[in-house]
């Protein structure tokens, strides 16, 4: 739609421009200079104006574009969480807050299992060296009756152990909601990137046609060619794909032992 | 065994001190960039770096090189664990003098072998 107005306002630019011409040369064919001055004055302007309403266009577009960006929340909570954040960038905050929360959740829950699960093996170890003097008929009966003792406290432990284990293996499986709220914030700021993208494209074009209609010509600048290694890094590389790209620790270890390492 | 480990990212020290702690070194640290990072070692008597590479302030890079300028600190082993993975950037942090690179993400079985190998070629 936005195209047929482009072509709509080409073709009215056309006609306005064809009837100045026109006047412009009657005028001059007339030997009339201040009539002519006008005409060149107004064929000016209808270019100018047809510039200004371009660019008005799609800079409307664009604040759309922004002011369309919103997540709708599904209930209240959720709401008053995002209607604070009005701009992309608060948005991405948000996501590594709730990663980062839920990560660190996960690792709590993990270090407080870990340590239960490593004491039942060392307690079912130590019963069941026991275990086997009995069985080879090595033990007292003041031992016999103690291991006894050992083996009910054991079960005991084992019941509760293995519901501690299980609650915080649910809660750790819980703790992996986040990916449900930051892929839907992700998304939206994915397809506002790409809007604005598409609007800086036509930008551009626009900007090429101000500079073919004004005849405007910049110096070629050269892109700046980056040299070596950035001390400062470059972040995950999402295509490994790629040919100057290892894919995994086996091809860093096989450069590095290429190296000499 | 004193180490040191550098990373932006609070979830990924922990994740490293958790590991390490699993290979029996208990005595860690934490710093945050190279800022951070380069007077702890000064000061510190640490044996060991393990350090991430891009991050903000003073990058992992950085850090490689002001340990290996630093007289008190060039023999310090490192070990950079970092989403960078470029055949590039791996050359020029073994130029710089690391001692082993593990690419992110990676396993508890990496970081325990490279760890290892660094003390065998070190002791």
């Amino acid at each position: 739609m936005s195209e047929l107005n482009r072509e709509d306002i080409t073709e009215e630019v056309a006609e306005e421009l064809k009837a100045h011409a026109a006047g412009l040369k009657e005028a001059l064919d007339q030997g009339n200079i201040s009539d002519a001055m006008q005409r060149i004055a107004e064929l000016g302007e209808v270019r100018d104006r047809s510039l200004y309403r371009e660019v008005g266009r799609l800079t409307r577009s664009l604040h759309e574009a922004l002011r369309n960006f919103e997540i709708k929340a599904e209930n209240r909570e959720q709401q008053e969480e995002l209607s604070k954040m009005a701009d992309a960038s608060d948005r991405l905050d948000y996501v590594v807050q709730l990663t980062s929360r839920s990560a660190n959740r996960t690792m709590d829950l993990v270090e407080d299992t870990m340590p239960v699960a490593s004491n039942l093996r060392e307690e079912a170890n130590a019963i069941r060296e026991d275990w086997g003097r009995l069985r080879r008929r090595e033990m007292k009966p003041s031992e016999f009756r103690e291991l006894y003792q050992r083996i009910d406290a054991f079960l005991d432990r084992i019941v509760s152990d293995s519901d501690r284990l299980h609650g915080n293996l649910s809660e750790i499986l819980l703790a992996q909601d986040f990916q449900d709220l930051t892929g839907q914030v992700i998304q939206r700021v994915t397809s506002l990137v790409k809007e604005v993208e598409d609007h800086l494209v036509k930008l551009m074009v626009m900007a090429s046609d101000v500079d073919r209609i004004t005849g405007v010509v910049h110096d070629q600048e050269e892109g700046s060619q980056e040299d070596g290694v950035s001390s400062k890094g470059e972040g995950p590389q999402i295509d490994d794909s790629q040919q100057d790209v290892v894919s995994g620790q086996d091809e860093v270890d096989d450069l590095l032992s290429s190296l000499g390492f | 065994m004193k180490i040191l480990v550098v990373d932006d990212f609070s979830t990924m020290r922990r994740i490293v001190r958790n590991l390490l702690r699993d290979l029996g070194f208990n005595n860690i640290e934490e710093a945050d960039d190279g800022n951070t990072a380069l007077p702890m070692l000064r000061n510190g008597k640490f044996d060991f770096l393990v350090t991430d590479w891009n991050m903000p302030g003073m990058s992992g890079m950085e850090l490689l090189q002001a340990v290996r300028a630093d007289e008190n600190l060039k023999h310090l082993p490192i070990l950079m664990v970092t989403a960078e993975a470029k055949r590039d950037q791996i050359v020029a942090a073994a130029q710089a003098g690391v001692n082993g690179y593990v690419v992110k993400p990676f396993t508890a079985a990496v970081l325990k072998d490279k760890i290892e190998k660094i003390f065998e070629r070190v002791e």
